[in-house]
This record gives structure tokens, C-alpha cells and sequence, in this order.
């Protein structure tokens, strides 16, 4: 990931710290959600974020659109620097950046028709007459699949998947050239799913917008992204290609991820991971993966891997043993399996 | 006959039909994985059959335990039942347990009741239990509150309830479901062991085909309040024989191989008081004829073990015959 300018989204060495209250008396202590994420989009492509509940991924969805400013390092949006959040450059710039939320029924307004929701943000970037506006929201209504009588009708009166269109329809109305999409699928069901991954991608195709598609589903991440990145404990510890990296991943957590995914008829050996997702607040030290890793080293318990790429293929990976920086404490084909 | 049988089971929230008919049977030992959409009455199903629902639900048919009809059946009956015979475990550990108790207290409950067991004999019980579920420093643990424990230890501990009253059946609605893929490995990998190590039998209850594909022996695809397709799992996989079997299939993304569009199923899932006649998949299917608007199908033989309600689904096993000659009009059997 060179700093090339064609880039269209460019994020280097983001880090975002939370004060979170522990017990009764209110003792504080620092989360640090995102430490150190780099990430480039370009225009027609889709990365993929995956990872576990806590692991940073939405919150570096926020960061990478400026709604939230990071503690450390920069945004860079087709070639400038992400404006402050609240600042007119920003407002004027979030009609090219835009977001589709994991539930729809929370990210619409329940008083207002889908009609005026769509067309909210043509309101408030003030783009075109009102008669332009009726017709774009009419025209993008017809590109996520609603039909017109729609408009009028209420969030609460529209199925789950109608919903979701409707939240992706008023992310689109001001054509952006970045969406950044949050578990957009994972309050829907099974069959639901497939038309909006369908939509998302016929969209895309159309209009040439970049994605940042965060989800914890693996199998969604392989149909839509055209590169993925795993993210654990606020750090990215590997990114490839979508095959690449669930055919043969390389971080001995990307391993656990991708072995854990139920598949009909799968018979072979799956790693189990030891324990419990780690607390952000409670940070291991070294590898923050290590208290759970299958192959951990003395060096993984004190030294914070690099994500670097691998000698022999150049795949990113951030793990000592995967770059041959540390031998493995246990061979990885005797990982606990079942 | 099987160790539990529900046979005919409908039930009613005032004009809302939840449940179509609902024939479906446990043998003892067996795991059975129970597959639909949110609203397709997988989980009516079993509230149902255990006697759970509100009063305002009107409950048809009956639910056979060891040869006796329990649909209805008065407390004193169904108390021991509950919990005891055939355990449930739910979706949400964090809803399910009590916030202000102990966990070992809470589990302990569940041994008074159900065994009377009480003192130090129930805490010694308790700390096997969770030993059995997998949880770290069990003698320690017994002393924590549900919200120092995380989400898949709590459902651990939901499951070390359930089998305190050493259940015949466990019951478990969607268990993985509010769980990251790393915890529901673990969780799904416990449930299967538990299995083999007490005989149990398990309904899972899952809206991921693969989940259920890999623990269970037999699956039930149900939509719309109506099982329309039941196989072993290999055959669901490989013959799917009801067009929203082979939807749901389709609509999962491949793992590997080339990627394809996916084939999404149109439409939605028909609201329960607004049920179409005839097939009630039919707005949805590509198959659909002017035949599947009026004939509701009944389940049709496709191999051994193997059934699909839909009027176009061909027998793939050569000693297998539909019920009642060939021909569509032949197949139909209108339930009710």
C-alpha cells in the first residue's frame, strides 16, 4: 500500500482512546478501540474489515469519515486532509462519504415517510430545486429496488429488507464516491442478505463508489471485497485477497476465524481458540493475540508484531511466527482440533 | 415411537397463524436442527409444545412425551418436564439469567428443583457442572455475577442450568446466535460433546444452515409456520427438494470456488394474518403455477427420510413412491 495519490480513501497509523469508568467508584481507565491502523481504498473497490465484537472496526469505520477525530495519525480523502468533524469543509465533504448502519429500523426516523428520509440529505446539502430532488429521490428509489408508493409509506410499515434499502437509497442520493457500510447485513436474514450483497455490488459497478465493508462475516467479506482486512484488538494483523487470505491465512487468529466458519458438510479439523475475546481496557502485551494463540513464543508475549509483508508471498501479516521471526511453540498441525 | 412426537400442531395469536400443522419427532439421543427465517415459528414451536406460550395463544394438536399427549397438560404434569425431561437454553444468556444472583446460586436452583439437591452436596454438584461446560476455575467462578462473565461464559452457564436437571432433550433456541464465530465454535464444539458424553438428545434451533448442517443428523426447514422440507443432512445439502431449501442454500455465500451472483430468494416471508392460499411460498417461488395459489402441499416422499412439500419435488430414490400415485393433483393432501 504505497501512498499513491489515486487513492481514494488513504488512512495512516490511526489511533482512538476512550476514557471508559471502571467499578463503583469511578475509576477510569484508557481503551485504546483503534492503535495504529493504516488502510487505502480506491475508487470501484471494496475492502473488507473483519473481526470480533470490540475489535475496532467500527470504530475505525467512524474515524475513516471523520465523524470522530483520531488521537493520532491522518485521513486523507481523494488527496486532502479530512477536514475537523462540525466544520463546514467536513459537512460539505460528508455528501461524498456517506454510511449504511447495521440496523435499519434505528437508522431511519420512524415518524418520517422513507420518501422524506431519502431526500434528507439533499435537503441539507442543499442540492438542486425541489422538483430535481423529487426526481432524484424517485430515481435512486427505483436503483435500490423500491417502488414508488414507497415513499409515502412508513419505516415500521416496509419489510426488513425494503428497510435496508431505504438506508442504502439515502446514503446514495447524493452520489457519493465513498460508502462506508457497518454489518449492513447482519440484522437481515439469510435470504434478505444475498439481495442487499447483490445490490451493494450491482451499485458499485455502476457507479464506480469505493466500499469499506465491515462485517464479522467472513463469507458476505469473500463475496463483495476485492481485498480484506483482519482486525484484532484494534490492530489490522492481516490483510490479502479475500481467497488468499480465507484459503490460507496466515495470523493464527485469521486461522481460528476462518476454521470457525460453519459450513455444510465441513468435516475437517477445526481450531478451537482457548478463552474469551480479550478486554480492550485490559490490553495483553507483545502480541495482543497471544494469551489465546495455539503457536505462541517468548517473544510474542513482549514484542508488538509489525504488520509487514511475508517474505514469500508478500502477504500483510503482523505475527512473529508467520514471518519466521520467532519458531512456533507448537507445530501448527497439532493445534487442538476437534 | 419416538421419544417425543409433536403431531398436528397449530397455534393461533387471535387471526395470526403461527404455526401450520407442525408434525415433527425426536428420537431419543438424536440431534434434529430446526431451520427458518425470523417469524417461521421454530421457536413457537417448542414454547408451544413445553406449554410456554401466553394464555392468549390458542394451541392445537398434540405433543407426545414417551407415548403421553403433554399439549395442555396441567402443571403438576408439565413441572417436572420443564427443565427436567427436556431443558431449553435461549439466544440471549445476559436476558435469561437473573443479574442480581450469583451464578452458582442460580445453577444451585435449578439442582434444588429438580433433584433436591441442597447444601453441600448441590455446590459440589454445581462446580461439576460448570466443569463440564468448560468454565475456568469453576470453585472460584461460582461466586461471580452474570455481567462479570462474558457472553459465551454466560451462555456456558445457561447450558450447566440445562443440564442440571439432567434433561433427556435439550432444547436450544439460536444459542450462538448474539456470540462472535470464535465463541459459537467453542459453544457448538460443547454442545456436541455434552451430547455424546450424556446420550441427550438436541433440537437446535438456528437460522444458519450451516451451523445446524454440522451438529445435527436430521433437518427440518420450516417457513411460514409449516416444516416444508425434512432430510437427513447430507441430503438437504445434496437434493434439496423444496425451491426455499435450495433459496436459502443459494443465498449463501460460497467459500471458495468462483464467485457467482447469489441467487436471493425475492419478496419477503408472508405476515402471519395475511397467509396466501395454496402454497404459502408460492408469491416467492420461480416455480410457482396457478395450481401452487390453490393446493397447499403436503409433505411428499423424496427418498428414505427425506420429504418436501411442494408439488414439484421428484422422488430421487427409486424405491420411493409418492403416497398417492403420480401427478401433482394426485400428491395433494389439504391439511385441515
Amino acid at each position: 500500500m504505497s501512498g499513491g495519490t489515486a487513492e481514494l480513501l488513504e488512512a495512516r497509523d490511526l489511533a482512538r482512546s476512550y476514557m471508559m469508568h471502571r467499578g463503583f467508584l469511578g475509576r477510569t481507565t484508557q481503551v485504546r478501540a483503534v492503535d495504529g491502523v493504516s488502510l487505502s481504498l480506491s475508487r470501484g473497490e471494496t475492502l473488507g474489515l473483519v473481526g470480533e465484537s470490540g475489535c475496532g472496526k467500527s470504530t475505525t469505520a467512524r474515524l475513516v469519515l471523520g465523524i470522530e477525530p483520531p488521537d493520532e495519525g491522518a485521513v486523507t480523502f481523494d488527496g486532502t486532509a479530512m477536514p475537523r468533524s462540525g466544520t463546514s469543509n467536513w459537512a460539505a465533504l460528508r455528501r461524498r462519504m456517506q454510511m449504511v448502519y447495521q440496523d435499519p429500523l434505528q437508522a431511519l426516523d420512524k415518524r418520517l415517510t422513507i420518501g422524506a428520509q431519502v431526500a434528507e440529505p439533499l435537503d441539507i446539502h442543499r442540492i438542486g430545486t425541489s422538483a430535481e430532488r423529487r426526481e432524484r429521490v424517485a430515481a435512486v428509489m427505483a436503483e435500490v429496488g423500491l417502488q414508488p408508493h414507497h415513499a409515502a409509506r412508513h419505516p415500521q410499515s416496509l419489510s426488513g429488507g425494503q428497510r435496508q434499502r431505504a438506508v442504502i437509497a439515502r446514503a446514495l442520493v447524493t452520489n457519493p464516491d465513498l460508502l462506508v457500510c457497518d454489518e449492513p447485513i447482519s440484522a437481515l436474514d439469510v435470504s434478505i442478505q444475498a439481495l442487499v450483497l447483490n445490490l451493494l455490488m450491482d451499485l458499485q459497478e455502476r457507479s464506480g463508489m469505493g466500499m469499506l465493508f465491515v462485517s464479522h462475516d467472513l463469507r458476505a467479506v469473500r463475496q463483495i471485497s476485492h481485498r480484506v482486512a483482519v482486525m484484532y484488538l484494534g490492530r489490522i494483523v492481516e490483510e490479502g485477497e479475500p481467497d488468499a487470505v480465507l484459503q490460507d491465512p496466515a495470523h493464527p487468529y485469521a486461522q481460528a476465524l476462518v476454521s470457525a466458519i460453519p459450513h455444510p458438510g465441513k468435516t475437517a479439523a477445526r481450531v478451537i481458540l482457548q478463552g474469551d475475546p480479550p478486554n480492550p481496557a485490559n490490553r495483553p502485551s507483545g502480541c495482543a493475540f497471544h494469551p489465546r494463540c495455539p503457536v505462541a513464543t517468548a517473544t510474542c508475549r513482549t514484542e508488538v508484531p509489525v504488520l509487514k509483508p511475508r517474505r514469500s508471498d508478500g502477504r500483510r501479516v503482523a505475527c512473529h511466527v508467520a514471518h519466521g521471526e520467532a519458531a512456533p511453540a507448537r507445530a501448527p498441525t497439532m493445534l487442538e482440533t476437534c | 415411537m419416538a421419544f417425543v412426537e409433536i403431531e398436528n400442531l397449530s397455534v393461533a395469536f387471535g387471526r395470526s397463524m403461527a404455526l401450520r400443522g407442525i408434525n415433527l419427532s425426536v428420537e431419543r439421543g438424536e440431534a434434529v436442527g430446526l431451520v427458518g427465517e425470523s417469524g417461521c415459528g421454530k421457536s413457537v414451536t417448542w414454547l408451544a409444545a413445553l406449554g410456554l406460550l401466553p394464555a392468549s395463544a390458542t394451541v392445537r394438536g398434540s405433543v407426545w412425551l414417551d407415548g403421553k399427549d403433554i399439549l395442555g397438560a396441567p402443571k403438576a404434569r408439565l413441572e417436572p418436564v420443564r427443565g427436567g425431561r427436556i431443558a431449553m437454553i435461549f439466544q440471549d444468556p445476559a436476558a435469561s439469567l437473573n443479574p442480581v444472583h450469583r451464578i452458582g446460586r442460580q445453577i444451585g436452583e435449578a439442582l434444588t428443583l429438580h433433584r433436591g439437591m441442597t447444601g453441600e452436596r448441590a455446590k459440589a454438584e454445581v462446580i461439576r457442572l460448570m466443569d463440564q461446560v468448560g468454565i475456568p476455575d469453576a470453585r472460584n467462578r461460582i461466586n461471580a455475577y452474570p455481567h462479570e462473565l462474558s457472553g459465551g461464559q454466560n451462555q456456558r452457564v445457561m447450558i450447566a442450568m440445562a443440564l442440571a436437571g439432567e434433561p433427556e432433550l435439550l432444547v436450544a433456541d439460536e444459542p450462538t446466535t448474539a456470540l462472535d464465530v470464535t465463541i459459537q465454535a467453542q459453544i457448538l464444539d460443547l454442545l456436541t460433546t455434552l451430547r455424546r458424553d450424556t446420550g441427550m438428545a438436541m433440537v437446535l434451533i438456528s437460522h444458519d444452515l450451516g451451523v445446524v448442517s454440522e451438529t445435527c443428523s436430521r433437518i427440518a426447514v420450516m417457513y411460514a409456520g409449516r416444516i416444508v422440507e425434512e432430510a437427513p443432512s447430507g441430503q438437504i445439502f445434496s437434493h434439496p427438494g423444496h425451491p426455499y431449501t435450495r433459496g436459502l442454500l443459494g443465498s449463501l455465500p460460497p467459500l471458495t470456488g468462483p464467485r457467482r451472483r447469489l441467487v436471493a430468494i425475492p419478496g419477503s416471508v408472508p405476515e402471519a394474518a395475511r397467509m396466501p392460499s395454496g402454497c404459502a411460498f408460492a408469491p416467492r417461488c420461480d416455480l410457482s403455477t396457478e395450481l401452487c395459489a390453490q393446493v397447499d402441499p403436503a409433505p411428499l416422499p423424496l427418498a428414505d427420510d427425506h420429504s418436501a412439500a411442494c408439488v414439484f419435488a421428484k422422488p430421487y430414490q427409486r424405491n420411493v413412491h409418492p403416497v398417492a400415485g403420480e401427478g401433482a393433483f394426485a400428491r395433494e393432501r389439504v391439511l385441515q
